[in-house]
């Protein structure tokens, strides 16, 4: 291999006016491209000489065809020199720290040294602007200086002060060249300018390259009419105006033309480098559209660099909507027919697949529904022929095919892809799947790999890509696999899991004790690798009944045993455990739930106990196996119940109805009660806060006990019936706050954790008295979501909801750019094989990784070592 | 030190040694590196001032770390270049 090069230096410099006549093979003066017979003029802007874009023409300055002509370098001598755009804030500054007479730096030699250092003692620290005083008096030649003036885009100015009057003095650009002449060198390395390289003069053009014809080459549009390119256009502009500013300098011309002409060209010079320039109206062309200048060709994100650069396209890729397919394991993919008919996979014939594979060309290149064996595309002879497979040619190909050949095989079931959604933000959003090939036009993925990819199925596309090679396919199953990224590196913990109503379904599956008979358990476990039930835990009469628990357990590995608290544990001062009237206290004893309900705590994203025990115990091929079995049998028990959730679910009694009105008025009275004390001068202010502040927080807190207290009353009346409930309690959605807010009263609305204070004089709105302090005056919606909000509550809504949606919009942008920068800096360093952390170079980074040299991925939930899990395995007993 | 104050005494300055040349010739054969792959740390650090270490040396740095509990890592010093 290869040693890496190391970089030396990087120069950057101007080109001279010398090296573009060096570099020009040709002296451009016609400002016609084309005569009528469609041949180029000599010394044309589309001379022979630059380059050659039509076939059959061969260069006049490489001989060579107009595939092989990279395009050669011609020049325009302008009449008279103009600044070049890009470097005016070079020549302001160059102008501002030179001698309008001498042209020297305006600091005497001590004062250089000041900043520069001595020559034995470098500070490596260069002179800039600031350390020039304005206007004073050269050093040198003792000259008062005059102020400069620059106006954008390229116009200089000095300023004379005649008798108390300011007058602006224009400098034309050959005034500021004789100026810029003059530096010396050794001045200008006290700039920081190398003027081997860079001498200030060259950033006034005296000469113009005109870039090569292939860079800028003409069209033939449909109609047979040459459409020209936009650089060639804005030529064309320069030689005219160049050309007749020639012939009127010669034929003497008054001043006033001259300078007129000169700006003219300026103008024109100025827009060919850059046509977005401030203070500048851009040139057009003739239908109105803005030209595309040199400028515009590098700029944006569909310039050069970030565009043609930067930018990559890669073949066989696919991308279209997904969609959700709980019947998919989480390991395969769905792929729709048309796609699965379009991508191939190269195979090699050799003695042992020469049959099959013959096979699949006869099949050909249609594959007309999911239950046809797969075709191919293309084959490809041992010298790299390719031949495409069509209706007529199949048997004559298969015919032909002989071990050296290779042929291009339609994707079908199994075949490893990588699948892919935006953002790639961490590595599990690449993951590879196995292929299904599917009906329908869209992906399919289990709903249980959403979490990783962060998608959702509310119009999101995917991309997926077929590796080529037997290695990248290799490294696609043993390295980027769904089953080897189930944890997380982030934290050491299960990222695949259960979500919505996989946790909903399970839930209610485990929650409490129930029985079922042998057809309802059958059912629930129909897709279930199983070949016996267990013995029935129950016979009630005669007939057996297996218990949900039960049923729950034939899906886990025997052996485990683990003890932990569900989501809907309430931290009670002390664990009922196995008698925890919510079921909440979880314990698995070899491989059989003993009690306890299994949720979002026990089998989710993010969270899953159980799969992030199994992963430690059986491997990640079991764990991939348990989220299929869990994601199964969840939905089939949701199934059996049945699970559905309306607004009307929210509908609480007259009793409930009465409580909370009661609430809420007590609320409001002990506000107003509040308030008149506050009026009265009466109010003691808490320590710190003025009178006002206090009041504020009383009424805030008087409010949001309210609130909670309709929720508590709410809650009373709806119980684990409620499919709201379940999802709350179960962790697979929402919350009962969310639940609070549609059955009680949806509470304080606030714009920066205050009450809403913003709007008219001393009010929020016309419909309240200035300097109405209560409640329903600054935002608290009384309301449920239910019971619907009046004009003031709604509007009073939207503002809140604003503040959240900006608050969303500016944190993702920032942490966004944060993690960006964070990437970008630490994205070379890596672990060597000592377990230290090195840059490219070698460095030392750290000298251990994370310190105790721990995988975070290995890792449980952070810590090196599951001490909790192993004595638990070890003693089945709580730790 | 005239102020009194010394920076090592502090809790959040974690504990600064010079090591002697032996310990960095073990150190640099361990790691299979030269001085320059070292991290480094400037001449004028308060606590590199503390143990008043020259340019050159190399100092190991024993920190409290959240993840191994005890860390130990060395730095060179080496002159701040000017501005």
């Amino acid at each position: 291999m290869p040693s890496p090069k190391r970089i030396g230096k990087i120069e950057f410099g101007l080109l001279s006016p010398k090296e573009i006549r060096t570099m020009s093979v040709r002296k451009i003066i016609w400002a016609d491209t084309y005569d009528d017979d469609g041949f180029p003029y000599p010394q044309g802007l589309m001379d022979l000489n630059l380059g050659v874009i039509d076939p059959g023409l061969r260069c006049k300055t490489c001989d060579q065809k107009a595939s092989e002509c990279p395009g050669h370098f011609g020049h325009i001598e302008l009449a008279k020199p103009v600044i070049h755009v890009g470097y005016t804030r070079l020549i302001r500054k160059l102008l501002r720290v030179t001698c309008r007479s001498c042209s020297r730096l305006l600091l005497s030699p001590e004062e250089i040294e000041k900043v520069v250092g001595t020559e034995d003692d470098l500070t490596g620290d260069v002179l800039s602007e600031k350390d020039i005083k304005k206007e004073r008096v050269c050093p040198h030649c003792g000259e008062q200086q005059l102020k400069i003036n620059f106006e954008k885009p390229t116009t200089f100015s000095e300023v004379v002060v005649e008798e108390g009057k300011k007058i602006e003095h224009k400098l034309t650009p050959a005034d500021i060249r004789a100026r810029l002449e003059r530096i010396p060198d050794d001045d200008l390395r006290h700039l920081g300018i190398n003027p081997d390289v860079a001498r200030p003069e060259w950033t006034i053009l005296t000469v113009l390259p005109v870039p090569p014809v292939t860079m800028r080459p003409s069209i033939i549009l449909e109609n047979g009419q040459r459409s020209e390119d936009d650089l060639t256009h804005k030529l064309v502009d320069i030689i005219r105006i160049n050309q007749r500013f020639k012939e009127n300098q010669d034929a003497g011309a008054p001043q006033l033309i001259i300078e007129d002409l000169w700006e003219l060209l300026q103008y024109h010079v100025t827009t060919y480098l850059d046509n977005e320039v401030a203070g500048c109206p851009p040139a057009r062309h003739r239908s109105g559209r803005p030209l595309k200048t040199l400028s515009q060709r590098l700029k944006g994100k569909d310039g050069r660099f970030r565009g043609s650069l930067s930018g990559k396209r890669v073949n066989f890729s696919a991308r279209t909507v997904i969609s959700p397919d709980p019947n998919l394991s989480v390991l395969e993919v769905g792929i729709p027919l048309a796609i699965a008919n379009e991508m191939s996979i190269p195979v090699r014939v050799t003695s042992y697949n020469i049959e099959e594979l013959k096979q699949i060309l006869r099949n050909g290149p249609v594959r007309p529904s999911l239950g046809h064996p797969c075709g191919a595309n293309y084959a490809i002879r041992p010298d790299k022929r390719r031949m495409r497979l069509a209706e007529g040619n199949l048997d004559t190909v298969a015919d032909m095919i002989e071990p050296g050949w290779t042929v291009e095989r339609q994707l079908r079931d199994g075949d490893i892809v990588l699948f892919n959604r935006q953002p790639s933000l961490h590595r599990m959003s690449i993951m590879a799947h196995r292929v299904k090939v599917m009906g329908g036009k869209t992906f399919r993925l289990n709903p249980a790999v959403c979490p990783p990819y962060n998608a959702d199925f509310d119009g999101d596309e995917m991309n997926l890509h077929v590796p080529q090679t037997e290695e990248a396919r290799a490294e696609a199953a043993i390295l980027v696999s769904v089953q080897e990224n189930l944890l997380s590196p982030r934290f050491g913990g299960p990222i695949i899991g259960g979500i919505h109503d996989h946790i909903s379904g399970i839930f209610m599956l485990t929650n409490q004790l129930r029985w079922f008979t042998k057809q309802e358990a059958l059912y629930l476990l129909k897709n279930m690798p199983l070949y016996n039930l267990p013995p029935a835990g129950m016979t009630a009469g005669k007939v057996n009944k297996w218990s949900n628990k039960q049923v729950f357990s034939t899906i886990l590995p025997t052996e485990l045993n683990m003890v932990f608290k569900a989501s809907s544990c309430q931290n009670c001062e002390t664990c009922q455990r196995e008698l925890c009237e919510r079921d909440a206290y979880v314990r698995i004893f070899d491989g059989k739930l003993e009690s306890g309900t299994i949720d979002k705590k026990a089998i989710g994203a993010f969270d899953g106990q159980i799969v992030q025990r199994i992963i430690r115990q059986y491997g990640m091929k079991r764990a991939a196996e348990f989220i299929d079995d869990i994601t199964e049998l969840s939905i089939r028990s949701i199934m059996l119940d049945g699970f559905s959730f309306g607004i009307d679910d929210e509908d609480l009694s007259k009793t409930e109805y009465g409580q909370i009105d009661e609430v809420l008025q007590n609320a409001k009275i002990d506000v107003q009660r509040r308030i008149r004390i506050y009026e009265d001068g009466q109010l003691e202010p808490m320590p710190g806060r003025t009178p006002e502040e206090t009041l504020e927080m009383q009424i805030m807190q008087v409010l949001g006990k309210a609130r909670d207290r309709t929720g508590e009353i709410a809650g009373r009346h709806l119980g684990l019936g409620n499919s709201a409930v379940v999802m709350a309690v179960s962790g697979a959605r929402g919350s009962m706050l969310n639940l609070t807010q549609m059955a009680g009263c949806v509470g304080q609305q606030s714009v920066r954790g205050e009450r809403i204070m913003r709007g008219y004089d001393d009010r929020t709105l016309p419909h309240f008295r200035k300097g109405d302090r209560g409640s329903d005056a600054h935002g608290f919606i009384e309301h449920s979501y239910k019971s619907g909000l009046n004009p003031t509550e709604f509007f009073f809504h939207a503002i809140g909801g604003r503040e959240g949606l900006v608050d969303t919009a500016v944190r993702t942008s920032q942490s966004g750019y944060l993690q960006r920068r964070l990437i970008n800096a630490l994205q070379d360093l890596k672990v060597a094989y000592d377990g230290t952390v090195r840059s490219t170079g070698g460095k030392i980074i750290q000298f251990r990784y994370g310190e105790d040299g721990t995988d975070p991925m290995k890792s449980c939930f952070g810590d090196p070592v599951d001490v909790k899990g192993i004595v638990e395995s070890v003693l089945k007993e709580e730790v | 030190m005239s102020t009194g104050l010394n920076v090592l005494d502090h809790v959040m300055v974690p504990d600064h040694k010079i090591m002697s040349e032996e310990e960095v010739g073990s150190l640099f054969s361990t790691y299979n590196i030269s001085n320059e792959q070292l991290p480094k740390i400037y001449h004028d650090d308060p606590a590199v001032k503390a143990i008043s270490a020259k340019v050159g040396d190399v100092i190991r740095i024993i920190r409290h770390s959240h993840t191994a509990g005890r860390a130990e890592s060395y730095r060179l010093v080496i002159k701040r270049p000017k501005k």
